[in-house]
């Protein structure tokens, strides 16, 4: 390597990293559009995390309006998420499910232990494929369901208190209220 | 008013560091002495004015002024004394505040402490230092001003985060700036070194106190944060590789790297590139840092609100700061001579290893830490890095980093004979291995790793008592020996190594330790109830309510034995803060040097019964104990009286003098 292309190495290392970071800036954590808002839920039928033999499937999701959080133990952002599913569990205005994404059943089973358990049922996605046909791509996400099964939300991220009571309560309200 | 006072002292605050960076440099060019001489009482001006701004942000928090927007975000009338004080720095605002009122204290730190430096040097290093308050203060009067006013005035605050109302995390965002921007100081002595085109053994000597100082903060931060996060968050973990403790590790290892570096080139002027660009490197680290933390392109646990405005200030900043100083750094490199040779098996070679492995290291949690970015920046989807990649990366690099710790302080500088140094190694060699094989074996832990952990921490202790006693052996009595060798001059900053090097033993034992063998029971517990972990007998003796100042628990008592023995009673308590209603756990402890008996209660569940979680966990605190060791033995190296300017003087014109003899007698 010519003698002044080694002292321009870290400078060519750095500009890399800031336009990689100029790159983040646009680019939001949080919120990528789906290409699911407004489709069709797609349908699954997995079995179910606690009961092994029962299942779970897009059906059970129909009539009302349901959240599906997605989520697993290895996830740090979805334990600072829980309590507030617990909470919102807690209110009783929407059932909750769980989409338990590329996790281990006892894992999983003591985390619910362990933390309180916010969903009515959860769906056990070992392999993730579902959560492929969902576009989930990294834990935690929740969807907003309605009474007809189509997606009308998503979160990307973990919920705060602020998404809850300024988006999601307000949305389940209203599609609450729609018939279905 | 006093918002208004505040916001002015920081116009005015913006103004000296405009000043402090301009004129002193120029003077230092066109020799002009008194243009020089204007650093120093500039940067006295732009601390005392930052002090003002901030002690009018902490009076609004203190009597409550929720016209002012930060404080009506972040303060409450209920809450304690102590967390309106922590309030000021407990979001993105004032935490900014405070950083540039640090950096404005170690600036006035060194031009109080560095006046014996030569005048241009002192002038370059305050000038640049003042070119980067310049860039923060711009980023807080113009994206992030804490005393912006709201029109009405809420009429109570909106409360600071319940998990940072705490003692621990009150005094930690302090301690991890104070080492964050005192590494600036090395930067700038850098710098100023690389404008100057000086870089010798001298510079070496007068940053490392400063390096050594910052380090210190930096790894005393980043325990407390730690044990914060163990007591805190209610399920026993110390360290969850996330991005905001991620960019504090960064620093934290370029840190370790530049103050062995420094070491070389001060006592061989050997490595004086490479010490440089770490200098750079781990300041830079610091601002990645920031920028990570306050721009929002990660998920992290605990970053603040992000604003791509916000982002964009910081990357600019960045660019201009780091890219500046590598482009410098490519353009004078070339022009550094070579400094002293050595060997191929030296103590010089042990610390380039030593070097190298940790700023891979630092590579690798930088790559973990940035993939999810560029993964997404790529369109190559999302993914989360977590904790298996660190930890292979931890496992793989810990042990040949141990092993040259280990040789090191027994290795002659320039060239050592590798037949002695075996001939000193190979006791302490044989007897660790022989300890980690003995320790695997089933009967005893049966677990390989903590066999590899405790030859490990044996290979350390053993080889630095070898090193203490090739220093004392030839006195007696040894205590005594021991004393006045510590006294001795340019010794303390060796027995500093020591402390810190066996503070790595340590935490390496609480590490491994703590993965290996704790326990944790889930249990559901009705009052009265008994259950055993770990040996010990818990009985749970109910739940009573019990109001906090501003907040509402619920607490537990579990009372706990060994055997008949009552060992500990804990109260661990379920809050529920007023304002933000947010459930928190504060974790009921019993601490000790060989275990601790941790429990945290979990969700009522109905008829007295709570769902309760406990825990064992041996070694644990060995875990904070090397730290603090780590950070002591930082200390002990800086306080080395050859660091004393005064004392660097005499020693100038000693060298010189013993020049002009030398010469004299050729």
């Amino acid at each position: 390597m010519p003698a002044f292309l080694r002292y321009l190495t870290p400078l060519l290392l750095f500009l890399a990293l800031a336009g990689l970071l100029y790159r983040g800036l646009s680019l939001d954590p949080h919120r990528v559009p789906s290409p699911l808002i407004g489709k069709p839920a797609p349908a699954f039928s997995l079995p179910r995390l606690q009961h092994a033999d029962a299942t779970l499937s897009s059906d059970d999701l129909k009539g009302k309006v349901s959240l599906l959080n997605v989520w697993a133990t290895w996830c740090v952002a979805c334990r600072a998420e829980h309590p507030l599913l617990v909470q919102l569990a807690r209110q009783g205005v929407v059932p909750i499910y769980g989409l338990n994404y590329k996790d281990t059943r006892p894992e999983a089973q003591r985390w619910l232990q362990r933390f309180g358990n916010p969903y009515l049922a959860n769906a056990f996605d070992a392999d993730g494929r579902v959560g492929i046909d969902w576009g989930v791509y990294g834990t935690p996400e929740t969807f907003v369901i309605d009474k007809r099964g189509v997606i009308r939300f998503k979160q990307i991220g973990p919920l705060t208190r602020d998404v809850i009571d300024n988006t999601l309560l307000p949305l389940i309200r209203r599609l609450q209220e729609e018939t279905a | 008013m006093m918002p208004e006072l505040g916001h002015f002292a920081l116009i005015l605050a913006l103004v000296m560091a405009l000043v402090q960076a301009s004129l002193p440099l120029i003077g230092s060019f066109t020799r002009t002495p008194a243009w020089m001489a204007l650093a120093r009482p500039a940067a006295w001006g732009q601390f005392l004015f930052l002090a003002i701004a901030f002690g009018a942000l902490l009076h609004a928090f203190l009597v409550n002024d929720f016209s002012v927007l930060y404080v009506a975000r972040h303060g409450n009338s209920q809450l304690p004394v102590i967390y309106k004080i922590s309030a000021v720095w407990g979001a993105h605002e004032g935490s900014l505040l405070l950083w540039v009122l640090i950096l404005g204290g170690w600036t006035t730190a060194v031009s109080l402490l560095g006046r014996r430096l030569p005048q241009e040097v002192l002038a370059r290093v305050l000038s640049v230092m003042g070119m980067i308050s310049i860039g923060f203060l711009a980023f807080l009067l113009f994206t992030s001003n804490p005393f912006e006013r709201m029109f009405p005035a809420a009429l109570e605050g909106g409360d600071l985060n319940p998990l940072l109302q705490d003692p621990g995390l009150a005094i930690h965002p302090p301690m991890l700036y104070m080492g964050y921007v005192g590494l600036s100081v090395a930067f700038s002595f850098a710098i100023a070194a690389l404008i100057g085109g000086r870089l010798d053994a001298a510079w070496a000597r007068w940053s490392r106190p400063w390096t050594l100082v910052a380090w210190v903060f930096l790894t005393a931060g980043i325990t407390l944060g730690s044990w914060w996060a163990y007591y805190e968050l209610g399920w026993g973990g110390w360290w969850f590789w996330d991005p905001v403790e991620n960019a504090s590790f960064m620093p934290w290892l370029a840190g370790t790297a530049l103050i062995h570096s420094l070491a070389v080139t001060e006592k061989r002027g050997a490595f004086k590139r490479w010490t440089v660009l770490l200098a750079l490197l781990a300041f830079s680290l610091s601002l990645l840092g920031t920028f990570l933390v306050r721009s929002g392109v990660l998920t992290s646990v605990h970053s603040f609100a992000a604003d791509p405005a916000r982002g964009l200030f910081i990357l600019l900043f960045l660019s201009i700061v780091i890219g500046g100083s590598l482009s410098l750094y490519a353009w004078r490199a070339p022009g550094i001579t070579r400094g002293g040779g050595f060997e191929l098996l030296s103590r010089e070679s042990l610390l380039l290893g030593n070097n190298l492995l940790l700023v891979i290291t630092c590579a690798f949690v930088l790559l973990g830490t940035l993939a999810p970015l560029l993964y997404d920046a790529m369109g190559w989807g999302k993914i989360s890095v977590g904790f298996p990649w660190f930890n292979t990366m931890f496992v793989t690099f810990t042990p040949p980093l141990v092993l040259l710790m280990g040789a090191g302080p027994l290795t002659r500088w320039k060239r050592q004979d590798p037949a002695a140094l075996l001939r000193d190694l190979r006791l302490a060699f044989a007897l660790s291995l022989a300890a980690g094989v003995a320790a695997a074996l089933p009967w005893l832990t049966g677990s390989p790793a903590a066999g590899v952990a405790v030859a490990l921490s044996l290979w350390l202790v053993l080889t630095l008592l070898t090193a203490l006693w090739r220093r004392l052996r030839h006195r007696r009595p040894l205590l005594r020996a021991l004393r006045s060798d510590f006294a001795g001059r340019g010794s303390r900053s060796w027995y500093g190594m020591w402390v810190a090097h066996l503070g790595v033993a340590v935490f390496i034992v609480g590490v491994t330790f703590v993965t290996q063998f704790d326990i944790e029971k889930d249990v559901r517990m009705s009052p009265g109830q008994s259950i055993e972990v770990g040996g010990y007998r818990f009985r749970f003796d109910g739940v009573v309510p019990h109001p906090g100042p501003n907040y509402r628990a619920d607490r537990g008592t579990v009372t706990v034995f060994r055997g008949d023995r009552q060992v500990a009673q804990l109260h661990p308590e379920k809050r529920t803060y007023l304002v933000q209603t947010r459930p928190m756990t504060e974790a009921g402890i019993d601490a000790g040097l060989l275990r601790d008996i941790y429990v945290s209660l979990g969700e009522p569940l109905g008829g007295g019964d709570w769902a309760l979680r406990l825990y064992y966990k041996p070694f644990v605190r060995w875990i904070w104990l090397g730290g603090v060791l780590i950070a002591i033995g930082g200390l002990l190296s800086a306080s080395d009286p050859r660091y004393r300017l005064r004392v660097l003087a005499r020693m100038g014109s000693r060298a010189a003098q013993q020049a002009l003899a030398a010469g004299g007698a050729a």
